[in-house]
């Protein structure tokens, strides 16, 4: 496997693997992932992948920056791409409602459909998640068909409740906890995100794949989900 | 661990902002959880030092003091080493970078800033806090760790317990003090893969103006005011974010990620500050001139072992 391998920090190596957000990426920065925390051991301090490169971060007091170098090269020398279907699948249950999902209307007007249609579509796909990031367990999912991309919200909400399902882009993402947020948000799912990854075991993991169930409130409020409406728009 | 431990100290008074800080999260920044800990690591590490504790340890991070105030329930020696933030014990100065004996009735007061930002108060033995994916350290936009475990900050009524006992008393070489920031104030930067990507012009107005720490100042990051760096990519595809990264966004205003920053994030970086800028910058307040100075990784490295063999210097600690 070609690499290029950056400069980051003093002790922090960017290791480019590709250039564009291809779902065929996650098979080899899975497999880069494994070999690189095998590669690295006690050295390692953390390891962040993302959508096309990972971030290597190594104790620069008991490894020399041109052995991180070596070993980096000798693990990504004979990789092989993880297989793919070796990640998880989740069918997330959500409850699609203008109440909590107030930017159903904005979607299904920019693709000039009804809101009938954008739940069904965005349920009608398994997504891959790409990367962790922005907050504890958030899995940066795609790829959302263009018909319902949607560009972020100019003014981001202060607050977006725990649990709110949204899209920016072709993106589409959970916000495991409360926090501001300039997503277009669907609808709500009571499946505890926040409680798993802060146990440290994410229940979203890169390469997964996820697929959007839509329920009735009934179903919702069941288990366990929170029917208060998300705040208007700012 | 003993099973129960007394408390000794609580809280009258919540300031603006007091939090447990140790070493941070490490580890776990591939589930999206930041690295959080002592935004000025050095000053955290010395008042740990100043008590024999592990350099780890659990301490108070008091954020401009605003009128923060302890009562010492159980007698000890706490340490206090950072900004100077108009400490009092019952009326009686503190200074900071020494430790002091505290007597049961006593109180601390944290009044405001006169020299850097934050101060540390440690404890002997460390603080006691449910330890949250590894640490202690209070992180409220994650909801993870501090008093509770949940991310709060101190607030009046909390009770404060450490896990040893006070020891000899230590004092700090002058010469090793954490110095505050001061106008002009250099941070050292390791330049990164983007710099050739901005503009000769505004790689010359990176390393040579007088920035300014903006009123956006926290633990995720300081924003810098100044001339508007203009880079030819406008955004990239998230990647990893290191500590003491500086970004620049489209509006040209460079800004420093700190512990607190998001785990993942996508605009161009001049480079990274090395550790120990970023613990300078995290004592800046908002106004203050620093100034940019490129330095090689191997230098960063070098100066970096330094300063850690200088926690070591007289006393033989583990790390």
């Amino acid at each position: 496997m070609r690499a290029g391998i950056e400069t980051t920090a003093m002790d922090v190596l960017m290791i480019r693997l590709f250039d564009t957000i291809e779902e065929t990426n996650m098979a080899w920065i899975i497999a880069a992932d494994r070999a690189l925390r095998e590669a690295f051991g006690e050295t390692l301090i953390d390891l962040v992948p993302s959508y096309t490169t990972l971030m290597l971060h190594y104790d620069c007091l008991e490894l020399e920056h041109r052995e991180a170098h070596r070993r980096i090269r000798e693990a990504l020398d004979d990789l092989q791409p993880a297989d793919t279907q070796a990640g998880k699948r989740h069918e997330i249950p959500v409850w699609y409602d203008l109440s909590v999902g107030p930017e159903l209307q904005r979607v299904a007007e920019r693709a000039g459909v009804t809101v009938e249609t954008v739940i069904q579509r965005h349920c009608d796909h398994d997504y891959c998640v790409f990367a962790l990031g922005f907050a504890p367990g958030y899995g940066f999912m795609g790829l959302v068909e263009e018909a319902l991309a949607t560009p972020r919200l100019e003014t981001p909400r202060h607050k977006v409740a725990a649990g709110s399902v949204g899209i920016a882009g072709r993106q589409t993402a959970i916000y495991p906890l409360p926090s501001p947020g300039g997503w277009n948000i669907l609808g709500r799912t009571a499946v505890p995100l926040f409680e798993h990854a802060r146990r440290g075991d994410p229940l979203l993991k890169p390469g997964d794949r996820v697929r959007f169930k839509a329920v009735s409130r009934d179903e919702f409020e069941a288990q366990g989900g929170d029917i208060t409406p998300l705040e208007e728009r700012p | 661990m003993k099973d129960t431990i007394a408390a000794g100290m609580r809280v009258v008074q919540a300031g603006p902002l007091a939090m447990i800080e140790d070493g941070g999260r490490v580890g776990v920044r591939h589930l999206g959880v930041t690295q959080s800990g002592a935004a000025d690591w050095v000053s955290h590490y010395w008042a740990n030092w100043l008590l024999g504790n592990s350099p780890d340890s659990a301490a108070l991070e008091i954020v401009v003091g605003g009128g923060l105030t302890l009562e010492v329930e159980r007698a000890t020696r706490l340490a206090l080493v950072g900004a100077d933030l108009d400490a009092r014990l019952d009326d009686e100065p503190l200074v900071p970078g020494t430790s002091f004996a505290v007597r049961e009735g006593q109180r601390l007061v944290f009044r405001q800033p006169c020299d850097g930002l934050r101060v540390y108060l440690a404890f002997p033995g460390g603080l006691e806090a449910p330890e949250v994916l590894g640490s202690r350290s209070t992180t409220p936009r994650e909801q993870l760790g501090g008093l509770h475990g949940d991310g709060q900050p101190l607030k009046a009524g909390d009770r404060l317990a450490w896990r040893g006992e006070p020891n000899d008393e230590r004092s700090i070489p002058e010469r090793l003090l954490p110095p505050m920031p001061r106008p002009g104030c250099r941070l050292a930067m390791v330049p990164g893969a983007q710099i050739a990507e901005f503009t000769g012009s505004s790689l010359y107005a990176a390393f040579n103006t007088d920035w300014r720490v903006d009123d956006r100042a926290d633990r995720m990051g300081a924003r810098l005011r100044g001339p508007t760096l203009q880079c030819r990519l406008g955004s990239m595809i998230s990647e990893g974010i290191p500590l003491g990264a500086v970004q620049v966004p489209p509006d040209g205003q460079p800004i420093v990620l700190l512990n607190d920053r998001q785990t993942i994030g996508g605009y161009p970086r001049l480079g990274a500050l090395t550790p120990i800028a970023a613990a300078r910058l995290a004592q800046c307040l908002p106004g203050q001139e620093v100034k940019l100075v490129a330095v090689s990784r191997e230098r960063a490295v070098a100066d970096y072992r330094r300063m850690l063999q200088n926690f070591s210097d007289g006393v033989p600690m583990t790390r």
